[in-house]
């Protein structure tokens, strides 16, 4: 007897737990009004400049539209980044929105999220899964798209010089996906000229000491360098400092192609001390908010979106640095 | 004969022959490696890079060793260095004149005497509380980076102040201004430990602190001097690294410094099981980690490679250091030497 009323008790859980899991899907019902969709956003942390005027662009996308937005800082650890996701689909929010850490180790909980019926949106980062079913898009940077616009500024700059072209290519992290796809697109576009030679790459770890040190020494190494590219500015801006203490003119002597448009690089750039900056814009606030109305009118997003970007010269920068948030 | 037995079962000998090959691979790579000429009015060259770049962790290393000499260790010399550079860098942007000396004078005096602070806390838990160095010295190394961020409210702060960026990339005399502040370090500590009766009772608490203790050495107030000496060494790395690039980094400014330090005085001969000591030990052990990262850079190897390079090299130093190793070489020298002794005899 005891043993029927417990399976008794535990159907009408399962009921009311199913009941819970429809209730949870919005997306059947129809679009719901803006000022009622609730969107978490789960990101990396405070880094950099970089990922804060991120920060600053998402909330002031989300402000605008109406939408309420649920912000959690993960402070660089995944840990916390799958309690904030795991907090989300208790409560139920519409869409996920969130940076990944690091590349793997998420198909547990956006099985979860799956589960739930919540769809998830990736920014920024990509996560390394099998199962691409596990988000509706990916919103961020072609990194192999930067290398190559770098690539073709420096193929025209120099396509009517017929000596030689000596390039130092300073290197992001060691395996992370930037410094990998940066190299791999400048390589590719810089290939149709055979005039121009990538002579030195080392690893600068995006940082200007880094940098800096880095080209001090190749300088010495190869004398005869006619541009530096750089995976990141901050990189850039510690080359400047190594050719400057070499007695050479940084821009003039030896020219710089950085990826980023941070604002310390735009300065640079301003300054006449860097030739061309690739960005890699923060700024994609507004395009999560068009994804998340898509999925709300129950639309399919594209997979892939890549952020809208632009390149800088010395005079586009001269322009764009007064109102340059980050 | 006697002379060169002699040499080679000095300790530093095969650090500095490991130098001198570092040396050599440059030289063959690139030919002008030991170039130094005179630009813009200051010295120019490979060796000057070396010296320059090498001098946060020489004067890091400097503090290490009097650490390691009392059996102790310091890992929180990193997280140090970021906080004095953050200190620093914030008190200079806060400032309305970030270009006078007096603001960077305020701001490298209060970034020096936190560190003083943090030493002083560093030697209390392993001094008074009796803490682990290793795991005392760890609070600080974690928590410390914590604190260096909060300072920097998580970004890269850039100061435009030429008297600050001097401390990092000036010259006086031509000679860097970082190479100067350097041989000052290691120049006094070198003085007052070696000059004095003090390194001789800093390597006696090293080997046995409560024998020392009793015959009247205050092993407690030594702990906490070497403790708030290396802290301070390494604020004023901290401070040269950061005015290197003028932008204080709090997740990048000295790190894995501790590790390049320790592994400086111990290719130095100084041994992690405390007592005696070689100051001229961890200025090699130094120059070999600076001219190892420059060897990377002039040889071109690729950075894939980079890290198994370096561990290769280190690990011949060790393996030629210790002990065991001398002891199976000199067998091996005897042998030979027999042997030959016993050839001549027979013919």
């Amino acid at each position: 007897m005891k043993k029927l009323i417990g399976l008794a008790a535990a159907g009408a859980m399962l009921v009311a737990l199913a009941g819970c899991a429809s209730g949870g899907s919005g997306a059947a019902e129809g679009p719901k009004p803006l000022d009622e969709l609730v969107v978490g956003f789960a990101q990396v942390g405070a880094e950099s400049g970089w990922r804060t005027a991120n920060t600053k662009d998402i909330q002031a996308a989300f402000k605008d539209a109406g939408i309420e937005l649920k912000f959690s800082d993960a402070q660089q650890k995944q840990e916390n980044q799958i309690k904030a996701i795991r907090s989300y689909i208790q409560q139920q929010v519409d869409v996920i929105a969130f940076s990944p850490v690091v590349e793997t180790g998420w198909d547990a909980v956006l099985n979860e999220a799956k589960a739930a019926g919540i769809p998830v949106v990736l920014t920024d980062r990509a996560v390394d899964s099998k199962d691409d079913s596990l988000y509706v898009s990916f919103l961020g940077s072609d990194f192999v798209e930067e290398g190559k616009k770098a690539g073709q500024w420096v193929l025209d700059e120099y396509a009517d010089t017929a000596e030689p072209v000596e390039i130092i290519q300073l290197e992001g992290t060691t395996g992370a996906a930037p410094a990998i796809d940066r190299a791999e697109g400048f390589a590719e576009v810089i290939a149709e000229n055979p005039n121009l030679e990538v002579v030195a790459s080392q690893t600068g770890d995006f940082t200007r000491a880094g940098g800096k040190q880095v080209t001090e020494a190749l300088l010495k190494s190869n004398p005869g360098v006619d541009l530096i590219y750089a995976h990141n500015d901050d990189m850039g801006l510690g080359a400047i400092e190594a050719i400057e203490a070499a007695g050479l003119v940084p821009g003039k002597d030896i020219k710089i192609v950085t990826v980023d448009a941070v604002k310390d690089g735009m300065q640079a750039l301003a300054d006449g001390k860097i030739n061309f900056i690739v960005e890699c814009s923060p700024l994609l606030g507004k395009q999560l908010v068009d994804i998340v109305k898509q999925v709300n009118d129950g639309e399919t997003p594209e997979k892939r979106i890549i952020t809208e970007e632009t390149t800088f010269t010395q005079e586009q920068a001269i322009e764009a640095l007064p109102d340059r948030q980050y | 004969m006697n002379v060169l037995a002699r040499v080679v079962a000095h300790r530093l000998f095969w650090p500095v022959v490991m130098l001198l090959v570092l040396f050599a691979i440059n030289l063959i790579a690139f030919p002008g490696f030991f170039t130094v000429s005179v630009r813009d009015g200051h010295l120019f060259g490979s060796l000057i890079d070396i010296l320059r770049n090498g001098a946060p962790t020489l004067i890091i290393a400097v503090g290490m060793t009097l650490v390691i000499a009392t059996r102790g260790i310091d890992l929180s010399v990193g997280a140090i260095a970021a906080i004095s550079g953050a200190v620093a860098c914030s008190i200079i942007l806060g400032s309305p004149t970030p270009g006078s000396l007096a603001t960077v004078a305020v701001a490298v005096s209060v970034a020096l005497l936190i560190s003083l602070v943090l030493g002083v806390w560093n030697g209390f838990l392993v001094a008074v509380l009796g803490i682990q160095p290793i795991i005392a010295t760890l609070i600080l190394m974690t928590a410390g980076r914590g604190v260096a961020m909060l300072i920097t409210e998580g970004q890269i702060l850039t100061v435009n102040s030429p008297p600050f960026k001097f401390l990092g990339s000036g010259f006086w005399f031509g000679v860097p201004i970082a190479v100067i502040i350097a041989a000052v370090v290691f120049g006094l500590a070198a003085l007052i430990t070696r000059r004095t009766a003090l390194g001789m009772f800093i390597e006696s608490v090293g080997i046995n602190p409560e024998a020392s203790r009793q015959a009247g050495v205050r092993a407690r107030g030594l702990l906490f001097a070497v403790y708030t000496f290396c802290a301070f060494c390494a604020a004023i790395a901290g401070l040269i690294l950061t005015a290197n690039t003028a932008a204080a980094d709090a997740n990048n400014t000295g790190l894995f410094i501790e590790l390049d330090a320790i592994l400086a005085v111990v290719i130095g001969g100084t041994s992690l099981a405390g007592g005696r000591y070689s100051l001229l030990g961890t200025l090699v052990g130094a120059l070999v980690i600076q001219t190892l990262v420059t060897t990377v850079y002039t040889v071109g190897i690729p950075p894939i490679a980079t890290m198994v390079f370096k561990a290769a090299v280190v690990t011949v130093v060790c393996l030629l250091q210790s002990p065991t190793t001398a002891e199976a070489f000199s067998g091996f020298r005897r042998r030979l030497a027999l042997r030959a002794g016993k050839g001549v005899a027979a013919s």
